[in-house]
């Protein structure tokens, strides 16, 4: 049930009370952890795609001074630590044994007392390679006589294909496709999602700690999911889980690349425990473009089918997935191509079949959900390049062939084609109200005009659908663990509180937000309450923050820990002022006697007496757990609507102008929801115009750097303009749906829609990201509108 | 590898220290002088979290040596808040919500600094060239710009002498 909250807290653009360490370079990141006689980890990588190890030598950088010991796999092995599992029940090589399977994969690991002295270290080992056939094209490595990648694993893989799945009706789908071929319309589209890598500004690393007199391992790491970390840890180390404690502290950006156990930490873990010494690991970028999580990599040939005026019937999707050489992708356990199946999207499709094929490549494995709730972005961006086509095909615009399809305002909650339950919606407001904001009619009469002086300018709209907020845990586990989440919150005698959640920040601003959903639960000042998390040996379980569930999950618990508390605080409020529960009322903060508002007792009153003057027949003490285990998704929306104008000397596309209408359902903090809007739309921009994590035909990664690597800058991004819808979760306890990710989402399309829009006239229908001036240029060349 | 006897003035502390020739400024300053308020993505020169100022003129610290330093007056983002009150860009990053993850920050304020020292009234545009060699991965700018032109408003209102006088630059 949702209720409506009228209180401090919720809907206030609080500032941030994280800012304060922030601003002054006083927060806490993994480098910043240093320990008294602590040594450093440097790791020996691979050059090579793709080559048989015929013998490592660590002679000479065993002389070198400051060099206290070289791990290699072999030494690993004899532990039975050569081998890690993945999120996606596959194996992944922490230190190579006798292969290399993508460049820059981990071969040795250097423990030395300085940085450098562990630099010398690796840059000593030497390490003889045997090179083999590289296979970076997914396509390839599907041919017959390709080269197996993998062949620890041929006994149940003789192929390079990891798996093949589907979801949907296929015979009736494919009867719609045959209907609509003969008495309607079929567009096809083929499109390629590039490699890309979600870069946070701070690498990846660790400090490990092991003491060996209490068997206490302490690991400080840069992780998504400290809790998750723990289990896995202890899973497959063998250490006692109670004995292990993760601790995330402050973290420099994660977007998905900090969701996976990285050999690098399983090294600096293995050589603590081996030196007795605190061991620090922070990766170099190089190393973190090149061997952490990836995202997309998704080789996709939709299709659509339609009455001839372009009503949707049916949705066919074939994806082939590019895992690299081990599947790592994070995705719940029984989803192996994540949520790719809410591709039907805003639309009303009565048919859908989806089938995926993954295979591995000679290239770094991950897949993780780079700023997406599990493929989600690959989803929304085939379906609303789809509507594009369809919408040329049918001679309609853009936008009223989305207000002809939508998933109508009284449908909810919506059954999809491929059984996802949509729990709230109204998507024609979200486009009517960016189409207003940016008047739509205007744009295209002026590109009417331009069009008609010979100049390029295009529209683009996407109106996307999210689904956020995993679990419910019976459908959504990550290796098994139920993805539910939680708070505990501890109200002090004097009436401030500490709150603890299990997921973790990583810049979303949760020690304000979930403070304010506090607030609001319990009518507190946000200032009155500290939230703590990221600390396994100190906050209560939860799954960590990714896929955007913060919000809808933990969030939620946390909005039903402070309503226990206020439950406790009632009981208390009737005994202090000796009337029943009934004859209370609630207001902001305070109890009162129903007809009596001058007789109550606020909450901090409550709190001191739950301490010194508590009733007999209840336990002292105001505390509340909650672990929350969601009923269902929720589906976060918006429209976006994009202006660009094309250079036809140089192909540079300008984004001129992007309106981004949001709905998240409720909001808690309009400036943090705003600030992850800008940010979301930033990553969407990045890979519609700039980013690509490319290899050659030898498996050399292509943007190694950020040099190769083009993150946009302050110039490339635009004036990002922001409005909203507001339409609650019927579920969640207070409406709210989540929003980190929505923009990520949902802009790329809009980039690549008004591209398009802007050489629809001409015939182009489709151009694969990243747009550069390049690719535009050759599609001007051919059209023969290109200008000096 | 040889080493070398340094002194530098950092935030109008001096310090001294006997450094290899090789080690990096930004190593120096993080982990021997425990100045972690400087930060460090990149090693290429690219991202400028390690942003810090050089006798006034931002400097990407990761790509200077330490021993470049001997005898200069260097500013980190541990500099900026003089006795208890808090820099302008400070406030601005604060009130217009210019940070999310704070990695980026300090160099960003750094250069920031640097930008107004040098022009004290930037259009949005000056402003976004002028950071252009700091990458932010969670703001998408857009509140770091108008954290610029709330610090700029604020320093010319109340005529703020810079903290370390230079000619700036980027």
């Amino acid at each position: 049930m949702a209720t409506q909250v009228f209180a401090h807290g919720l809907g206030e653009a609080y500032k941030r009370k994280e800012d304060a360490r922030f601003i002054r370079g006083q927060g806490n990141y993994v480098d910043d952890v240093q320990l008294p006689g602590m040594l450093y980890g440097d790791i020996v990588r691979s050059p090579y795609g793709h080559a048989l190890i015929k013998n490592i030598d660590i002679s000479e950088a065993m002389k070198v001074p400051g060099v206290v010991a070289v791990i290699t796999g072999k030494d690993l092995d004899a532990a039975g630590l050569a081998w890690m599992p993945t999120l996606s029940a596959d194996t992944e090589a922490v230190l190579a044994l006798d292969r290399v399977h993508y460049q820059m994969q981990e071969v040795a690991f250097v423990v030395a007392t300085s940085r450098y002295a562990a630099a010398d270290g690796a840059a000593a080992v030497g390490v003889d390679y045997e090179p083999l056939p590289v296979v970076v094209d997914p396509k390839k490595a599907l041919a017959p006589d390709a080269p197996l990648l993998r062949p620890d694993k041929k006994d149940k893989q003789p192929t390079n294909q990891i798996y093949h799945w589907e979801t949907g009706e296929r015979e009736a789908t494919d009867a719609a496709f045959a209907e609509a071929a003969a008495n309607g319309v079929v567009v096809r589209q083929e499109m390629y999602i590039p490699r890309i890598h979600p870069a946070p500004i701070e690498t990846c690393g660790c400090v490990a700690d092991f003491h060996k007199a209490t068997g206490k391992l302490t690991v400080w790491m840069t992780s998504q999911a400290p809790h998750a970390h723990r289990t896995l840890f202890a899973i497959v180390a063998g250490l006692p889980e109670h004995r292990i404690r993760i601790i995330s502290p402050d973290v420099g950006g994660g977007f998905g690349n900090k969701v996976p156990i990285y050999p690098g930490y399983v090294c600096a873990v293995v050589a603590s425990i081996t030196t007795g010494k605190p061991v620090k690991w922070i990766e170099d970028r190089t190393e973190n473009l090149c061997s952490t999580g990836f995202a997309r990599d998704y080789h996709i040939k939709a299709e659509i089918a339609s009455e001839k005026d372009g009503t949707v019937k049916a949705l066919r999707v074939y994806t082939l997935a590019d895992h690299g050489a081990f599947d790592a992708a994070a995705q719940p356990t029984k989803f192996p191509a994540g949520l790719f199946h809410i591709c039907t999207g805003s639309y009303d499709f009565k048919n859908a079949f989806v089938e995926v094929d993954a295979v591995h490549t000679n290239k770094a494995p991950g897949g993780i959900a780079y700023r997406c709730s599990f493929r989600v972005t690959e989803a929304s961006y085939l379906i609303e390049r789809m509507m594009d086509t369809l919408a040329y095909e049918v001679g309609k615009d853009p936008a009223q062939l989305r207000f002809q399809n939508f998933i109508k305002p009284e449908a909810f909650p919506y059954r999809s084609a491929l059984n996802w339950t949509y729990d709230s919606g109204n998507y024609e407001a979200a486009l009517q109200l960016a189409m207003k904001n940016v008047d739509y009619e205007g744009l295209r009469r002026e590109q009417a005009e331009k069009r008609a002086r010979g100049e390029l300018m295009g529209i683009g709209i996407s109106s996307f659908t999210e689904i956020v907020g995993a679990g419910p845990g019976k459908h959504f586990d990550i290796a098994g663990i139920e993805m539910f989440d939680s708070c505990e919150i501890r109200v002090h005698p004097t009436g401030k509180a500490l709150a603890r959640i299990g997921v973790q920040t990583q810049g979303q601003g949760h020690e304000t937000t979930f403070a304010q959903i506090i607030a609001a639960e319990l009518g507190m000042s946000p200032d009155d309450i500290d939230v703590e998390h990221g600390d396994t040996d100190t906050a209560p379980y939860g799954l960590g923050t990714y896929a955007s569930r913060s919000t809808p999950v933990a969030g939620a618990a946390t909005a039903i820990a402070a309503r226990k508390v206020r439950d406790k605080a009632k009981k208390i409020a009737a005994y202090l002022l000796e009337v029943g529960e009934e004859d209370l009322e609630w207001e902001p903060g305070r109890f009162y006697v129903k007809g009596s508002p001058g007789k109550g007792k606020t909450i901090q009153e409550l709190a001191f007496a739950a301490y010194t003057n508590c009733p007999p027949y209840l336990e002292p003490g105001l505390e509340a757990v909650n672990y929350y285990d969601p009923p269902n998704l929720t589906y976060p929306f918006g429209s976006y609507i994009c202006v660009v104008d094309i250079d036809r000397g140089t192909g540079q596309v300008h984004v001129r102008r992007f309106m981004a209408v949001d709905d998240c359902g409720t909001i808690i903090n309009p400036m943090i929801v705003e600030g992850q809007i800008h940010g979301g739309l930033t990553q969407g921009l990045a890979p519609a115009l700039y980013e690509e994590l490319s290899y050659d035909e030898d498996g050399n990664v292509l943007g190694s750097n950020f040099q190769d690597y083009l993150i946009p800058t302050a110039v490339e991004t635009p004036h990002w303009e922001t409005d909203k819808t507001v339409t609650p979760s019927p579920h969640h306890p207070i409406g709210a749906k989540g929003i980190g990710e929505s923009s990520t989402v949902g802009a790329p399309q809009a980039i690549v829609n008004a591209v398009v829009d802007a050489l629809a006239h001409v015939g182009v229908r489709h151009i694969d990201i990243p747009i550069t001036p390049w690719k535009v240029w050759s599609v001007l060349k051919e059209k023969g509108l290109t200008s000096d | 590898m040889s080493t070398h006897h340094i002194t530098v003035t950092i935030n109008g502390t001096p310090y001294e220290g006997d450094v290899e020739s090789r080690t990096l400024l930004v190593h120096w300053i993080r982990d021997t002088l425990r100045l972690t308020g400087t930060h460090i993505g990149c090693d290429t020169t690219s991202c400028g979290a390690c942003t810090i100022l050089v006798d006034g003129k931002a400097t990407k610290s990761c790509t200077m040596f330490a021993v470049q330093a001997h005898g200069r007056q260097l500013m980190t983002v541990e500099g900026l808040e003089q006795n208890d009150k808090l820099h302008p860009i400070q406030e601005g990053f604060h009130q217009e919500h210019a940070l999310q993850c704070g990695y980026c920050t300090p160099g960003m304020m750094m250069t920031s600094l640097a930008l107004l020292q040098r022009n004290p009234n930037p259009t949005e545009h000056e402003i976004r060239v002028g950071i252009s060699g700091n990458l932010c991965r969670c703001t998408g700018y857009v509140n770091i710009v108008k954290a610029i032109q709330f610090a700029a408003e604020k320093m010319r209102a109340t005529e703020q002498v810079p903290v370390s006088a230079g000619e700036g630059g980027e």
